[in-house]
This record gives C-alpha cells, sequence and structure tokens, in this order.
C-alpha cells in the first residue's frame, strides 16, 4: 500500500507538470510535445507499470478492508472514533473509492480516445490531446466534476503520504516534520493546481479570458 | 463506600456467554460519587444487581492501579472511557455529568471474543507473547549489570515501549482491529536491548506471524491506538516493527 501509494505520488508530480504546460498561452503547443513524450516507446512500460501500481493499490486496499470487517463481526453500539483520529485516516476507503470512479471518467475522456479509438474535432480526425482537453473542458459540469474531486485526492494525501512513510518504517524524530510538513504541502497544492487547469481552461474556451 | 448524588443510566452489554446472543440492559443507578473510580461504581450497581437477585455484571479487572492491564470496558464510545492516558480503574465519576446515559460495551474483535458480559478472552495476545516475546537467558547468576553496555537513550526507550500493559485498548479503538500497536511496543522493547539481540530476526517474524493467525486486521496508520493508549505507547514502535520486520524478512535464512 505505502509502495505503490508513493509511486502513485510521484506520478501525480508527473501528471500535474505535464498539465500545467496546457496553460502556456502558446495554442497548445508545448503541452502537445509532451504529450507526445509521453506517447513515445520509451515511456510504454512505465505506462504499465502505473496501470500495475494502480491495480496493486486497489487491490491491497481491498483486502485490508475485508481483513477489517473480518477482525471486527460485531460492531460498537457507540463510536467515538472522533476523539482518537481525523475523519479523512478513517475514510480512505470512500475516498479512495470517489478517485477511481473519477479515474474511470478520466481514462474515457482522454486516454481511450487519444490511445485506443481515436478522436475526432469538428468532424476531423485529430491528434491534438490539447484541442481534446478544450473540447472535454468546455463542458461546466465536467469542470466541476474534476475540480470537486480534488478535493477527495487532497484528503487522500492528506493521510497517505505520511502513512506511506509510516508503513516503509521510515519514522525519526530528525525527519518526521519534514515528512509531515512536505506531505501537508503536497496534499494541498498539487491538487489546487489539478483544479485550476480545467478551470481556467473552460473559462478560455469559452472566451472569458484572453490568455 | 461514600455515596454521592450523582444519578446516571447505564447501558451496559449483557451476554450469557461466547456462543449466547447478547443485548444491551439499561439500568438507573443513583447515589454515586464523582470520587468513585469507574470500576467502583460497576461495583455498586453489581451489589444492587445481586440483592435483588439478578446476575451482577461480569468485568474485568485487577490491580484498580493503572498497571495490570485487566480492565478494559468501551465507554461511550471510547476505550477506557473519555479521558487519556488511564485505564478504567483510574477514570472517576466525575469526568461525568450527573443524568448522564453512559454506554457500556466489550472490546470488540474476533480476536478478542466476549467471554460473558464485558469480559473478553484476550489470550491471543499471550500466544504472540508466547510465540516470540521473550530473550533467551542462561540459567546461573545473573549477569552483572555493566557488562551489558547500553546506552542511556536506548535504555529510556526500550522501557518506554515496555510500559505497554497489553490491555487491548489499542485493538478495542482500532478501525481494523490490529495489534500492531501492542506487537511493536512488544518487538520494540527487546529489539533496543543488547539482551535482545540474539532473537531479534526470529521474534518480530514470528510475533507478526501470531498476530497475523489470531485474526487482527491490518494497520492503516489512523493513530487511534496511540490516542487511546492508556501508557501513551507511541505509534513509532509501529514504524520500528515496520523496519524489523522488513529487514528480518529480507536477511533470515
Amino acid at each position: 500500500m505505502g509502495l505503490t501509494g508513493l509511486f502513485l505520488i510521484t506520478f501525480l508530480i508527473v501528471h500535474l507538470g505535464i498539465n500545467l504546460c496546457a496553460l502556456i498561452p502558446d495554442g497548445g503547443e508545448t503541452f502537445n510535445m509532451a504529450a507526445e513524450f509521453m506517447g513515445s516507446p520509451f515511456i510504454k512500460p512505465l505506462e504499465i507499470g502505473l496501470f500495475l501500481g494502480f491495480i496493486i493499490h486497489i487491490i491491497d486496499a481491498l483486502v485490508l478492508t475485508i481483513q477489517s470487517r473480518k477482525a471486527r463481526p460485531v460492531g460498537y453500539e457507540v463510536s467515538k472514533a472522533s476523539a482518537n483520529s481525523t475523519w479523512y485516516s478513517r475514510s480512505m476507503g470512500l475516498l479512495g473509492t470517489l478517485l477511481l470512479i473519477f479515474l474511470i471518467l478520466h481514462i474515457a475522456h482522454f486516454w481511450w480516445p487519444s490511445k485506443i479509438t481515436g478522436f475526432e474535432i469538428d468532424g476531423r480526425e485529430s491528434h491534438d490531446l490539447y484541442s481534446l482537453m478544450l473540447y472535454t473542458f468546455k463542458n461546466l459540469w465536467i469542470v466541476l466534476l474534476y475540480a470537486l474531486t480534488q478535493f477527495s485526492l487532497g484528503y487522500h494525501l492528506l493521510h497517505g503520504f505520511k502513512s506511506a512513510f509510516q508503513t516503509l518504517g521510515l519514522n525519526h524524530p530528525r525527519y518526521n516534520g519534514i515528512i509531515e510538513g512536505v506531505g501537508v504541502i503536497y496534499s494541498v497544492v498539487v491538487p489546487l493546481l489539478f483544479a485550476v487547469i480545467p478551470v481556467i481552461l473552460y473559462l478560455r474556451v469559452n472566451g472569458h479570458i484572453a490568455f | 463506600m461514600s455515596h454521592g448524588d450523582m444519578n446516571l443510566t447505564l447501558k451496559i452489554w449483557r451476554q450469557k456467554n461466547k456462543e449466547a446472543k447478547g443485548i444491551f440492559e439499561t439500568y438507573p443507578i443513583s447515589g454515586i460519587s464523582p470520587d468513585m473510580s469507574f470500576l467502583e461504581m460497576v461495583d455498586v450497581l453489581n451489589e444492587k444487581l445481586i440483592v435483588e437477585g439478578k446476575e451482577p455484571v461480569a468485568f474485568d479487572h485487577d490491580c484498580r492501579e493503572g498497571i495490570c492491564g485487566m480492565c478494559s470496558m468501551y465507554i461511550n464510545g471510547q476505550p477506557h472511557g473519555p479521558k487519556q492516558g488511564v485505564t478504567t480503574c483510574q477514570l472517576h465519576m466525575r469526568s461525568f455529568k450527573n443524568g448522564d446515559t453512559v454506554v457500556i460495551e466489550p472490546w470488540r474483535a474476533a480476536a478478542f471474543p466476549v467471554i460473558k458480559d464485558l469480559a473478553v478472552d484476550r489470550s491471543s495476545f499471550d500466544r504472540i507473547m508466547a510465540a516470540g516475546g521473550y530473550v533467551s537467558v542462561n540459567t546461573g547468576n545473573a549477569q552483572d549489570a555493566n557488562s551489558l553496555p547500553i546506552s542511556k537513550e536506548d535504555a529510556d526507550e526500550s522501557f518506554t515501549s515496555a510500559a505497554c500493559i497489553g490491555c487491548g485498548a489499542c485493538v478495542a479503538a482500532c478501525k481494523n482491529s490490529s495489534a500492531m500497536l501492542f506487537v511493536s511496543a512488544k518487538v520494540s522493547q527487546y529489539a533496543l536491548l543488547p539482551q535482545g539481540q540474539p532473537e531479534r530476526k526470529s521474534r518480530v517474524l514470528a510475533m507478526v506471524n501470531q498476530m497475523e493467525e489470531e485474526g487482527f486486521g491490518s494497520c492503516t496508520n489512523t493513530g487511534a491506538c496511540e490516542a487511546e493508549c492508556p501508557k501513551g505507547i507511541s505509534i513509532t514502535n509501529i514504524a520500528r516493527l515496520n523496519r524489523e520486520y522488513l529487514s528480518a524478512s529480507l536477511s533470515s535464512k
């Protein structure tokens, strides 16, 4: 769980970096270049690794959940869990499920059309991923879905980041503060930037902003 | 026993035996002193029940000074009640308000089956200890203490881990019913001492293996155990256990 979690955390940085290229007001040239590089054969093994990372992370989570259910067949009548732990640390399964639903939609929006079926923009076959992005984020509902999902991601990371280090035994008074601090910053900044991108593209494609 | 003027409504889990289906029974109780311990309050209830010809509530207790780890009870949704860093015997009735309803449940975990009412079977902890919670000591006279050099820091840390009384509050509080805090405290106390080195690898493997066999859940690092531990055992121990386990699994023959 911790290992795959850290792997997925690293992936998020790469993904975010490429997405931020879409904000450069050059008609998507930089973004498409970065996207093309990510589609190169050199990256292919990493892509397979990424899918495996997600699958192992999800299977691990299912196993943990089933074990926990079995470990407490009779529950408590009254449970004041808020006194001893944060809601998001206890809700990783729920947050993860929300992220999984998002992930499936996200794959259907971008990965599937660009890698498997191909897509058309204005009735013509296209390889312009930036145009696909603009086309997708024309829809306010999709923009809202992408932006709100980042709350789930943020809270998932807020527990997941430091939890991964604890699982791997990386706990030392000299570094705990740094791990915790970086974890909080990461969990706020990364989802925030992820949320900002579709919003800006929405404003751009609908002509509300000039850049 | 000096009586006071607190009136409470107790909602207590009653279960005849391991196999029977349990239910909550409600008992009004009056004349409770705020200076009583929680266990003394249950004693008062039991005296009343005995006089009325009813079955008293079975609950675990022994030293009543917070060091034996016998008293359990999940009180109003928290192991050992609302106070941090205390066992149920150290919990005073002044932590409750006159007129309160107090819900008392046994520890809930597959590895801690209910024996009767509020008493649960924690022998799974004993079996984990038997699997590796010991050091090899040759017979004969004890060695001179100074022949085993150990730093003050390590000795202190080992002692802090050894403060675990094996009460099971960590398991009771954990949403996964994980015993990681208990096992990690026991593994740590030996891993930090020179006497613990000969069995260092086999110990962690055997204790974790036994823990899994007993049917405890897995740790998801919520930290609930640490917050509810009456002895303030830190989850730093769990990270140490993970390290010890990883290195032992990678290097044992």
